[in-house]
């Protein structure tokens, strides 16, 4: 089933702050490997210049994708989640995400198009401090492959 | 960096665990990430690791080669592949290696090449760094 066109630009309320926390970004920075110190130790991290300690470039994923959940579980849109791969993703950075951010994220439909039997649904999350100040926008591409 | 350079390779292992921490600490509980039954039931060969776990590998490998944690501010992946990785103790890997395609004003840019086996697993996969 095509997706609904009317989605397209569509943009949805800023989520409550998510809250970056220290020992989630140890958690992520573990299950990704990485003894990276600027992830693990708030002292080094600080020694390095930053405030606090830093998230790894794909953190926030843990908070981007729910803020997405109000969208692609829309009903009304007609996406078929069963069918669902993440076929692309982007960021684009104006500082690293810190411990200590209080985050707001702004998503928007950016395309939408059906081909060779597959819908395509592009999302751009606009995600700022509670106080206003853009930290990084990601774009996000779902593909949900049609039935054979 | 200069422009031209081929970066060395770096590989990570993917085991079913790797799946299972990377699942709860980025709270993507997909079970095509977890269930063969799931996977093979969808058309998939069996469980495959999550897209976004390959880009975070992806990305320890461009800040290594930057040499900073905080090197990235661009960054984009199509994923084209899925990466299986087979319920044993050795799972699979993934091997990466990148091209400087330019430098200036203390960036770099540059384009990713990341495989599994013989098979592409990204496309199009680019960051910007400062190095």
């Amino acid at each position: 089933m095509p997706l609904d066109q009317s989605f397209l630009g569509r943009t949805y309320p800023p989520t409550p702050p998510y809250e970056v926390g220290r020992e989630k970004i140890r958690e992520f920075a573990t299950a990704i490997g990485s003894t990276d110190e600027a992830y693990h130790d708030v002292d080094a991290a600080r020694a390095l210049g930053h405030p606090d300690l830093v998230a790894p470039p794909t953190f926030p994923m843990v908070f981007t994708w729910a803020a997405g959940n109000v969208l692609i579980y829309d009903p009304e849109l007609g996406l078929d989640f069963s069918r669902v791969v993440h076929g692309e993703q982007r960021y684009s950075y104006t500082r690293p995400v810190y411990a200590g951010d209080r985050l707001v994220c702004v998503v928007m439909v950016e395309d939408i198009m059906s081909r060779a039997g597959n819908d395509f649904l592009t999302t751009r999350t606009e995600v700022k401090t509670d106080a206003g100040e853009l930290v990084f926008t990601a774009w996000s591409r779902l593909v949900a492959r049609g039935v054979e | 960096m200069r422009p031209g350079d081929q970066l060395p390779v770096q590989t990570f292992r993917i085991t079913r665990a790797d799946l299972v921490r990377y699942a709860g600490a980025a709270l993507d509980f997909n079970p095509i990430h977890w269930s063969d039954r799931v996977a093979t039931k969808v058309g998939l060969p069996g469980v495959i690791a999550h897209g976004m776990l390959t880009m975070a590998l992806v990305g320890r490998a461009v800040c290594a080669w930057a040499g900073r944690s905080d090197a990235i501010i661009d960054y984009s992946v199509r994923f084209t592949r899925p990466v299986v990785v087979p319920d044993d103790d050795t799972g699979t890997e993934i091997a990466v290696t990148a091209v400087v395609k330019s430098v200036e004003d203390g960036t770099a840019r540059l384009d990713l090449t990341a495989t599994c086996g013989d098979e592409k697993i990204l496309a199009q996969a680019r960051a910007t760094v400062r190095h």
